[in-house]
């Protein structure tokens, strides 16, 4: 085994990883917001790379602004979603919820399908096909856009949360949403933002990796799993912990294929999901995740 | 505030879904199965009359094998309007009832289930896919209805004792494997890396290769997988970069094998790379953009109709179709909608001597002798359910993103 094939699978596991790492992302600020896992988080990944294509490759508009607007479309779907579906049923128990938003992703599935037809779309890679080669070990251009915008939301999301009024009135609705209603906080308006964000972030996601695996109409689910699994393995609700398993199951996978032994290639989404569930089974509360009560 | 709320709503409701049309425009050929055109030809014999003959067709119009499944479901649309209009068959109208398996086994089955039971349909066309198709298998065999399957899987019509109401119009992999062979043995490639799609398909595929290649003196020194919808292929063609082999198979059907070739350019992989009938469509080429450069494959000789010899059979029934399809669903023929072009035209020239008997039907479909299709020329027996040789095969390369026939 030589160094460069590892280094190969290191750097292509950690760039595959921040997509995952992005959804597992958009996954954790909902939950955090609604206590619902939100399965047509995928969907939103696949509308960022399908509206992207659209305005970049159809209509032709600048990469930034292409950019912008399939993510801030994507924002709004995520605002309807929360608007017609999720809080005319606000009393409803959690499991209601979780299953609607299964119902949310098959009607963004059909829609898209209906709009963009079964076909795969391709987009150019942001700064070219060329590759950059290190130690032997191939990069792509694009993964490190990937790469970077990844790392340049999940910093700007931290200081979201951290330092602005509206992030830190999210993060009180998450810890205490009656306390956080008493203090005067729309916890409505809250859980709206903490979907519209969440859907804008899927859709960046998706949308900077669709140079490098194609946007299809059914292409989010299994991104959507991959950062579902992310989410779980760093610890739901946890948003350090949910970009630590995103990046942890891209490795994995990546890793899994590359060492496993001849005759074993083709079970690499198995290796992510074997970790998945022995998180689940050894530490259910996720690697990074607290140990927590049911709150009243 | 709260009417203002409403209407902002409302708006933005309406907004989005302008924008969802916008981006919906632009694509070209919307799919032809909503609405197919008023028939372009004028009923020229008598409106046929009667109990119509009933087939069914199963197609994957939906899921991962839609671009295969639409053209079929187009197709059949096609011939079913084009029969008809010129007076149907033996006077009787033909009705096709079609169904989607949205590309998953267990829909497939139930789509059989129905057309069998409730539709009593005559045969089935399809399914696409040689893993829908390999499920359906047992419904047709036990039930006793001829299947003509538009799938490429060696083992749909093998081994033929339990075949005997499976036929198959697409070439198989048996096929395109011997055409490749025989275009490695002339380039003295002696040793390959392969990498097959865990597909179905894809791993028909692989068997295949395993089988002809090593019994050929060609050494397959590493054997990787993906899987269909896989994000990233980096890894398999890491570890087949290292053993340096002289040449990388791809089995599959898109989009994994755009991601591989995508792949192995960002590896600076310069190995010949050879991949299979499944990329025989435009999408591949659009996909994979400069990556499919240089990628040879065998693919029916639709694709490369403008440069075979006019001496070839073939050519006439191949330009009709393409011309055919283009003016029916307003989009380009492709190999695919061939196989169930193919299919019918076999199964009709059968019913109108076998009328409404399955067995009948069947023993004729086996007697279907020097039928030129757009797959290849069909000789089908009782011991040969798929009637093509590896001369069904053409090999294309992908040059300034056209293809061109590699000679």
């Amino acid at each position: 085994m030589l160094f460069s094939e590892i280094l190969q699978y290191l750097l292509t596991g950690l760039t595959v990883g921040c997509v995952y790492a992005l959804v597992a992302l958009g996954f954790t600020i909902i939950y955090n917001a609604t206590g619902i896992i939100n399965f047509a988080q995928g969907e939103f990944v696949m509308l960022g790379g399908l509206l992207l294509s659209t305005f970049f490759v159809v209509a032709h508009l600048p990469l930034v602004l292409a950019l912008l607007i399939a993510v801030l479309i994507v924002a709004a779907i995520g605002l309807l979603m929360e608007r017609l579906t999720i809080r005319p049923l606000r009393n409803a128990p959690l499991v209601t919820l979780v299953i609607v938003t299964v119902g949310v992703s098959v009607i963004l599935r059909g829609v898209a399908k209906l709009i963009w037809g079964a076909d795969a779309f391709s987009v150019p890679a942001f700064s070219g096909e060329s590759s950059l080669f290190i130690a032997g070990a191939a990069v792509q251009m694009q993964y490190l856009w990937v790469v970077g915008l990844a790392a340049l939301v999940v910093v700007s999301v931290r200081l979201f949360f951290d330092r602005t009024l509206i992030g830190k009135a999210m993060q009180a609705c998450a810890i205490n949403p009656e306390a956080a209603r008493l203090a005067g906080i729309s916890v409505e308006r809250m859980v709206q933002l903490s979907f519209a964000l969440s859907a804008g972030l899927s859709a960046l996601a998706g949308a900077v990796i669709s140079p490098l695996t194609f946007a299809a109409y059914d292409s989010g689910t299994i991104l959507g799993l991959k950062g579902f699994s992310g989410a779980i393995i760093g610890g739901l609700g946890n948003g350090l912990g949910a970009i630590f398993g995103g990046i942890l199951v891209g490795l994995l996978e990546n890793l899994g294929v590359g060492l496993a032994p001849q005759g074993a290639a083709g079970y690499q989404d198995a290796f992510a999901f074997v970790i998945l569930l022995l998180v689940l089974f050894l530490r259910p509360s996720g690697l990074l995740g607290k140990r927590t009560t049911e709150g009243v | 505030m709260r009417l203002f709320s409403r209407t902002l709503l409302a708006l933005s409701v309406l907004s989005l879904v302008a924008c969802l049309i916008l981006a919906g425009c632009p694509k070209p050929a919307a799919p032809p199965a909503t609405a197919p055109p008023a028939s372009p030809v004028a009923p020229t014999a008598a409106a046929p009359t009667g109990q119509p003959f009933v087939i069914g067709a199963i197609f994957s119009v939906t899921g991962p094998g839609a671009p295969l499944g639409e053209p079929e479901k187009a197709t059949a649309q096609m011939v079913e309007q084009k029969v008809n209009s010129e007076g149907g068959i033996n006077g009787r109208p033909l009705k096709i009832i079609i169904e989607d398996d949205a590309t998953e086994e267990s829909k497939a089955v139930l789509a059989a289930k129905k057309l069998i039971e409730q539709d009593k349909v005559l045969a089935i066309i399809g399914p696409t896919m040689s893993g829908t198709t390999l499920a359906c298998v047992k419904d047709c065999t036990t039930t006793g209805t001829p299947m003509v399957s538009c799938a490429a899987s060696a083992k749909i019509t093998n081994p033929i004792a339990e075949r005997k109401w499976i036929l198959s119009s697409a070439q198989t992999d048996v096929l395109a494997v011997q055409r490749l062979l025989d275009y490695l043995k002339a380039k003295k490639i002696s040793n390959v890396a392969i990498i097959c799609d865990s597909n179905a398909f894809g791993q028909s595929g692989a068997e295949q290769l395993k089988k002809q290649l090593p019994a050929a003196g060609i050494k397959i020194v590493d054997e990787e997988q993906f899987l269909t919808k896989d994000t990233s292929m980096v890894a398999q063609l890491t570890k087949i970069k290292a053993k340096k082999p002289g040449a990388t198979i791809c089995w599959g059907t898109n989009p994994g094998p755009a991601v591989v070739a995508k792949n192995a350019k960002s590896l600076g992989l310069t190995m010949p790379m050879f991949m299979s009938h499944g990329i025989a469509n435009k999408k591949f080429i659009e996909l994979a953009g400069p990556a499919a450069e240089g990628v040879i494959f065998p693919a029916g000789a639709l694709l490369v109709v403008g440069e075979l010899d006019p001496s070839n059979p073939q050519k006439a029934v191949l330009a009709k179709y393409a011309a055919d399809y283009q003016a029916f669903a307003n989009a380009p023929a492709n190999t695919f909608g061939g196989h169930a072009y193919d299919a019918l035209q076999i199964l009709i020239a059968a019913l109108k001597v076998a009328g409404d008997d399955r067995a009948k039907l069947c023993a004729e479909l086996e007697k279907t002798k020097n039928h030129v299709g757009v797959g290849g020329t069909f000789n089908l027996s009782p011991s040969d359910h798929s009637g093509l040789t590896k001369d069904a095969f053409a090999l294309v390369t992908i040059k300034d993103g056209a293809w061109k026939m590699v000679k």
